[in-house]
């Protein structure tokens, strides 16, 4: 490590890094703007200015931009010269010269690091007389709020937006004193880490618009430590809430996940937790069919007592924590209990499963995606499945960028030296997929292909690998995998991706049989496999493939062979055709449904018991890579809701289930899971449990500057109420407590001495990997313990006809989740149910965009809108996930279509109309 | 891409497929497009900026904003003659303030503005580089040097008669 | 012997030399020589030895420059030899005439030097308002095409150059070469990091040459005749002739070949024939709008890099703008700053925020609104944004040189103004 002095003092630092990390990895303050750790350098706000000496003797030295200079061993700084402090001050001077100072009205106040730089670099005196410049704000759509009068040009938003994330529809304007960031015209920004900006932005140009509307400042939040249960990634995430009510999710820092960065689903896609649509109260339903509120001792006894008399089916979910499955596993016992996994996709992430364990590749972490040198991606749409993973392929492809950089001697945070020099060189990514992608624009090969040719090319590109010749492809296809296989060949580490979204299990062996061949030739060869819910692989290897299948409990409902049917955290008119969830829950004779919001299942209850968000209960949930993670609760449930782990237990009291009589909290249940198989070894070691204390105290969840804590209530009374005691886990409803080094997995929020906003997260940071200083538990659940997954179901029996289409699932970022697509804001950009058809097929049907199709598959028939895709393969539809009707299709059935001649088309709505009766 | 349909006129188009023969990546011909459909349409207006981003396979955005950077684009409409009035150091010292007074009483505008009949916009330009003849403008594509109150007088007239220069 | 190599081609008239005139007159002598008879290596070496220095103002020595091209094939792939014809520098205007003149000199001098660093595209990148220039050059690449100079196999031999010309959309800050390069690209001309040097990653990422019209001019000559003949052109250590300039309230203002290292006196006295009747000598920015005032007593002083520089100031582009009695220095440093500011590219802060300051104290200085302080916060800014470093590129430093100077050399006409006085030279709204 080369050794620099910094005033005089000696210090190592990281070889490879600049003047300015590696002043803030020492935990000097230098103040920053363009920076970005994760973005590099570009030198244009000249912020971080300190002095360079020649030698020893050299007593005037020199200013140079910390961001832009290399460390170099024997180097010589000064922080604290004067000609580099004013300078500093002089810098934060120019910067404030046209901004608002509107900080009282400002939603970034208080967690702004312009406000911070400033009283860091001094600047107290404004010499500038003159008038400030205004600008116009845009609408950016329902997510994020623009105020451009704020903006003090460091440019890092579109560096973020275009440069990092690929975005084209924000823009650098103008010039001089006049640069205006923004779009052509108004608009929704289009990426979907758009949100990323309101992180991004040094200070309040782009905030979050739900908080905006809705504000509380940063040191007003109780935060916990959370997990995004938006998907199979498994971000963290920091929500803050107050008044009960979860206002903003804030990135929290996870070197091997996100990083620094979130997707839009994740950052705006959790206010579903206020949402009038919560179950409010344990509900029984009456003769009448509507719900009454009920004492919930009064509903569990009852609930206890047919569990001892009666045939009962659990069904879990995966979306919901492995606590609460393995408390319902418990309770009903592992042959009644069933994962609420549909028949297709429990095919699918069996197949997943074997493939880890057969091809003996690594899954790899986001990070480690980001080191990969080849991608092929074998169906699986990421952006829409598992956004965060887009953004990592996004920098993957950049290796090639820094190996010509490193050709020059550049290193890597050299960002637009890189940039130039390597123009459009990236590394290669090949795609195969049914239609359009939005990794296309950084694609060396795009095939458009239905699932089983897909299959196809991945065998064929196996065996090139392997050396063997597939003599069934034609010239042109084998150039082109011949192409994929030279680039994975050549490549140091090789990542195929492919997943459950594709639907088709002879898409994931495939992939595994690439793997396979790289591995035999002694690649370094990553294998990630894409799953479609937060703990979709935690309740499979929970199940261990012993439970009842969805279509045996259907079996069962239709012998009459169920009494009692608890059902939790899971709308099973998503998981299979309607008549079918109808016909269960009509069978059952008591359907119990425990879930957080109201759906179609809950209507069909015959009790319903509200269930804690994941902001408001602890649990664990298992990421695509076989990663545990724990979420925290933010706040306290409201009464009566409870965490399902908690009601599950209760009832198990009740009716004496032995195992569970011993159960007094979260962390006894998660070390029973954890006793219960060789296979969920390790999951109490994923955070801390409930007794963990530095220096005898707990860690807080309030910043030091919470405020109104006494008040917070007294427009209900004048008494302050007590703080609740948090004997669930090691955080605190408080604002007292340890706030030094803590587990990663115990960060609730990040603030330093002077540092306000996110970026003192570098504070926590160490090394050049940038970990967490107070450490962090990594659990992974390694393949060499996964289950035997069960025997393959019989894959949809396709109706290959020509008049019929394969139906394709398709995914959309902002309507295909659950839970996240009921949160304002993402309500309105969710899009509409329809069936997406090539042009060629509409034509044949006779059909345009808004007319309405019939299809007609295994399940009986749908009315579906049309809405043309024409990137789509012609014999194939798509199928939108998680829209209303979409579960009465299995993918990969074909399907017969006719124009819907009765259709009515939905008439034109202007869409401020559309917004205003949204508002209503 | 979105799939309306373009409307460059064909002189447009083929001008600019000229530039792309030797072009690395469609955007890179991006300034010579604005400039092409510019010196036919007077100006850039948002549609143009659509037409040409599309055409070029880039987003409005990224066209806006190399379009908004460079100061002989137009994203204003503007009259059938440009006057680029040169207000730098050299044509300052020879009195081009004083001239620049002078147009702004004749045609009734200033820096930024368009004659009521459309006939001249008056933008300042950075020294024209022919600072021996100063005080200079160019009026459309000509050159005029040494330029006095009359001679302006003249220039203007001509150029209002004749119509946009050529 | 050849003693105005640039002009002596030029019509009194200035009228369009013609290609087969400019033939008949040795043209073209200097590119055929190189090309069939020399070596890459060898043509750069003559450039080295004749100690030309880059003429765009900042007088790199350009052989030295060449020599940075990579010129192994191991990274094969396009070079760029590119023409920086943005000439925007205000009070400069040398370049519109060895354009619109003699296109062909420039052309022959960027085939000489394309073929030196082997590069097999070039580029003339030519201001948007040079719309003469335009023509003439235009002109001139298709006769060189259709003479053979350009494109596939010149002369014969299996060398190949693609010339295209590009005129700019307008921008001060082209002039900077990354930001040149980058405009090229066809995009926001924003200055690049440096390094890397566009000698090793340019235009498209690939190695690319950046010079200026007169550098170029000069490369046939000094081919054709010898590095000692270049050297012999000058007066004292610079090497060669250079156009000057000179232009406000002179007798006789104009561009003149002259060799380098020629005084200031005789330049302004003999050539631009004194002032104008009624004007007295001041002071005078050397080249251009972005180099420090010299006064009286500097006007012995030979024009070269190496003396201009020891004065305190730079030779900058060699075109002089002459500050008289009856101009007010803060006025005109007023309408500098007011150019930089309105031309700097906003990437960087001192530039983009800090121009801004100055031009603001300065208009309210000269319009009678100065305050005492004033005097100081111009000093602050002069400190800050003066030095090169401080910024991302040179365009602010540059800006802040006539402003520092002219507060050293006029401290009475600022004090004036930050009294609150008006001036009898100023515009007074």
């Amino acid at each position: 490590m080369p050794t620099i002095v910094i005033d005089g003092k000696e210090y190592e630092v990281p070889q490879g890094e600049n003047i300015l990390e590696a002043c803030l990895g020492l935990g000097l303050d230098l103040p920053y703007f363009c920076w970005h750790p994760a973005m590099g350098s570009i030198g244009s706000c000249r912020q971080c200015a300190i002095i360079q000496y020649q030698n020893p003797e050299d007593e005037r030295g020199k200013l140079v931009m910390g961001c832009m200079t290399p460390v170099q061993d024997g180097a010589r700084f000064s922080i604290t010269n004067e000609a580099a402090s004013s300078f500093r001050e002089f810098i934060i001077e120019s910067l404030m010269v046209n901004h608002p100072h509107d900080c009282p009205v400002c939603a970034e106040g208080g967690e702004c690091h312009l406000q911070d730089m400033t009283v860091m670099a001094g600047h107290r005196d404004r010499r500038y007389r003159g008038l400030k410049k205004t600008h116009r704000n845009q609408y950016l759509g329902p997510l994020i709020h623009h105020e451009m009068n704020r903006c003090i040009t460091c440019y890092r938003c579109v560096r973020f937006y275009k440069d990092y994330a690929g975005g084209s529809d924000l823009s650098a304007m103008a010039s001089h004193d006049h640069v205006y960031f923004g779009r052509h015209e108004d608009g929704k920004l289009e990426s979907p880490f758009s949100g990323n900006l309101v992180e991004v932005c040094p200070t309040g140009v782009f905030t979050d618009k739900h908080l905006v509307n809705d504000y509380t400042r940063k040191w007003d939040l109780q935060s916990a430590p959370s997990i995004c249960p938006g998907c199979s990634v498994g971000c963290n995430t920091s929500p803050g809430e107050r008044y009960g009510k979860l206002k903003r999710v804030h990135n929290r820092y996870n070197p091997d996940i996100n990083g620094y960065f979130l997707c839009d689903k994740g950052r705006f896609g959790a206010t579903y937790v206020n949402s009038e649509k919560r179950i409010p109260a344990v509900g029984r339903r009456s003769k009448d069919g509507l719900f009454d509120a009920i004492d919930s001792s009064q509903a569990l006894t009852a609930i206890a007592k047919g569990l001892s008399t009666s045939k009962v089916i659990g069904i879990g979910s995966p979306r919901a924590s492995i606590e609460t499955n393995f408390a319902l596993q418990n309770l009903v016992g592992q042959q009644n209990f069933c994962t609420g996994i549909s028949e297709t996709e429990t095919a699918l992430v069996s197949a997943c499963i074997e493939a880890i364990k057969e091809s003996g590749a690594k899954i790899p972490s986001p990070r480690e995606i980001e080191r990969c040198d080849a991608i092929l991606i074998l169906g699986e749409d990421v952006t829409n499945t598992a956004t965060r993973i887009a953004l990592s392929l996004r920098q993957a492809v950049r290796n090639e960028a820094y190996n010509m950089a490193e050709g020059l001697q550049l290193q890597s945070w050299q960002d637009a030296a890189t940039r130039n020099l390597a123009q459009d060189e990236r590394s290669p990514l090949f795609l195969a997929s049914p239609h359009a992608t939005q990794l296309d624009d950084i694609a060396e090969g795009i095939f458009n292909l239905s699932p089983s040719n897909i299959a196809h090319l991945g065998y064929s590109v196996a065996s090139l690998i392997e050396g063997k010749r597939d003599d069934a492809v034609t010239k042109t296809d084998a150039n082109d995998y011949g192409n994929i296989a030279e680039a994975l060949l050549k490549a140091e580490r090789p990542l195929i991706i492919s997943g459950t979204g594709v639907t088709d299990t002879s898409v994931v062996k495939a992939a595994s049989s690439i793997a396979s061949a790289l591995v035999a030739k002694g690649k370094e060869t990553y294998l990630s496999l894409i799953y479609q819910e937060a703990n979709t692989l935690g309740i499979t290897l929970l199940d261990q493939g012993q439970g009842p299948s969805l279509s045996n409990i259907f079996e069962q409902g239709e012998n009459n062979n169920i009494q009692t049917l608890i059902i939790v955290e899971n709308d099973l008119y998503r998981r299979a055709a309607k008549h079918k969830v109808d016909k269960l829950l009509q069978a059952a004779d008591q359907v119990i449904v425990l879930d957080i919001m109201d759906n179609e299942t809950c209507t069909q209850a015959d009790i319903v018991i509200p269930a804690s968000s994941f902001a408001e209960c602890e649990g664990t949930l298992i990421n695509f890579e076989g990663r545990a993670q724990r979420h925290f609760p933010v706040f306290e449930s409201k009464h009566p809701c409870r965490p399902s782990w908690e009601w599950i237990t209760e009832i198990g009291k009740i009716s004496s289930n032995k195992n569970m009589l011993e159960w007094q909290c979260f962390d006894d249940i998660n070390k029973a899971c954890s006793e219960s198989s060789s296979t969920l070894t390790g999951i109490n070691e994923v955070a801390p449990d409930r007794k963990y204390r530095v220096g005898g105290r707990k860690i807080p969840r309030q910043p030091h500057r919470y405020s109104g804590r006494t008040a917070m209530i007294a427009n209900l009374s004048v008494h302050e109420p007590k703080q609740t005691d948090d004997t669930e886990t090691p955080l605190g409803f408080t604002m007292e407590g340890h706030s030094g080094d803590r587990p990663g997995e115990l960060i609730p929020f990040v603030w330093a001495p002077g540092w306000n906003s996110n970026h003192s997260v570098h504070k926590l940071q160490t090394g050049s990997e940038r970990e967490l200083k107070g450490g962090r538990s990594v659990v992974k659940i390694e393949s060499k313990n996964l289950i035997q997954s069960k025997q393959q179901v019989k894959s949809v029996s396709q109706n290959n006809d020509q008049d019929h289409f394969i139906a394709v699932a398709m995914y959309k970022f902002f309507g295909t989740g659950e839970l996240s697509s009921q949160s304002p804001g993402i309500i309105e950009l969710c899009e509409s149910e329809s069936i997406e058809l090539a042009i060629e097929a509409a034509d044949k049907l006779g059909v345009s965009n808004g007319d309405g199709v019939t299809a007609h598959g295994v399940n009986g028939t749908v009315e579906l809108e049309v809405k043309i895709n024409d990137s789509l393969i012609s014999n194939c539809v798509g199928i939108i996930q998680g829209m209303p009707g979409a579960a009465n299709i299995n993918p990969g059935e074909g399907l017969s279509l006719t124009r819907s001649e009765n259709w009515v088309r939905r008439s034109e709505i202007i869409s401020s109309d559309q917004l205003g009766s949204k508002n209503v | 891409m979105n799939n309306s349909v373009n409307s460059l006129s064909t002189e447009e188009l083929s001008a600019i497929d000229e530039e792309l023969e030797h072009a690395p990546y469609r955007s890179a011909v991006a300034i010579d497009a604005l400039k092409i459909v510019q010196s036919h349409r007077g100006w850039v207006s948002d549609s143009s900026i659509k037409e040409i981003a599309n055409y070029l396979e880039m987003s409005s955005e990224e066209l806006d904003s190399i379009a908004t950077f460079y100061n002989l684009i137009f994203r204003r409409p503007v009259g059938e003659n440009v006057i680029l009035f040169c207000d730098s150091v050299s044509c300052w010292i020879r009195g081009c303030a004083k001239l620049e007074k002078h147009i702004n009483k004749t045609l009734g505008i200033t820096r930024g503005q368009t004659t009521e009949d459309d006939k001249f916009t008056l933008v300042p330009v950075p020294c024209l580089g022919a600072c021996d003849k100063a005080p200079v403008m160019m009026v459309g594509d000509s050159l005029h040097e040494n330029l006095t109150e009359e001679s302006i007088n003249r220039i203007l007239e001509d150029a209002a008669v004749k119509g946009k220069e050529r | 012997m050849i003693t105005t190599p640039l002009t002596k081609n030029v019509h009194e008239d200035r009228r369009v030399v013609l290609v087969e005139d400019y033939e008949a007159n040795g043209g073209y002598q200097g590119a055929r020589k190189s090309i069939t008879q020399m070596t890459p290596s060898e043509c750069l070496q003559v450039i080295k030895d004749s100690n030309l220095r880059g003429r765009g103002g900042a007088g790199f020595p350009t052989g030295m420059k060449w020599s940075f091209v990579p010129m192994d094939n191991v990274s094969p792939g396009h070079k760029y030899l590119v023409c920086n014809a943005d000439e925007m520098e205000p009070g400069t205007f040398k370049d519109r005439l060895l354009m619109e003149c003699d296109p062909h000199q420039l052309i022959e001098g960027m085939i000489c030097g394309s073929y030196t660093i082997q590069a097999d595209i070039a580029y003339i990148f030519l201001r948007g308002e040079y719309v003469k220039a335009a023509e003439t050059l235009s002109q001139a690449i298709k006769e060189c095409y259709a003479k053979g100079y350009l494109g596939r196999s010149i002369m014969g031999t299996n060398y190949s150059l693609d010339l295209y010309l590009h005129t700019s959309a307008g921008r001060y800050i082209c002039g900077e070469e990354t930001a040149l390069i980058n405009s090229l690209e066809g995009k926001r001309a924003n200055p690049r990091a440096k390094p890397p040097f566009p000698q090793v990653s340019g235009l498209w990422g690939r190695p690319t040459i950046v010079n200026n019209v007169e550098t170029l001019c000069n490369i046939s000559h000094i081919l054709d005749h010898g590095p000692e003949w270049f050297q012999e052109l000058g007066i004292g250590e610079d090497a060669g002739t250079k156009m000057y300039g000179v232009s406000g309230n002179v007798q006789n203002p104009g561009c003149w070949e002259l060799p380098i290292g020629t005084t200031i006196r005789e330049i302004l006295e003999v050539h631009a024939g004194g002032m104008l009747p009624g004007y007295s000598f001041r002071g005078l920015l050397p080249g251009g709008g972005s180099t420090d005032f010299l006064v009286e007593e500097h006007l012995d002083l030979a024009m070269d890099y190496g003396t201009i520089g020891k004065a305190g100031s730079r030779m900058g582009t060699g075109t002089m703008i002459i500050l008289d009695d009856k101009t007010c220095p803060v006025g005109m440093v007023k309408n500098l700053i007011d150019f930089f500011a309105h031309e700097s590219c906003g990437f960087c802060t001192p530039c983009r925020d800090g121009l801004p300051q100055t031009a603001h104290i300065l208009q309210d200085m000269s319009s009678g609104k100065g305050e005492t302080r004033d005097i100081e916060t111009l000093e602050r800014l002069v400190k800050f944004i003066g030095s090169i470093g401080n910024t991302h590129c040179a365009l602010a430093p540059g800006a802040m040189e006539p402003l520092q100077s002219a507060m050293k050399y006029f401290p009475e006409d600022f004090e004036r103004h930050a009294e609150g006085k008006k001036c009898n030279y100023c515009e007074t709204d």
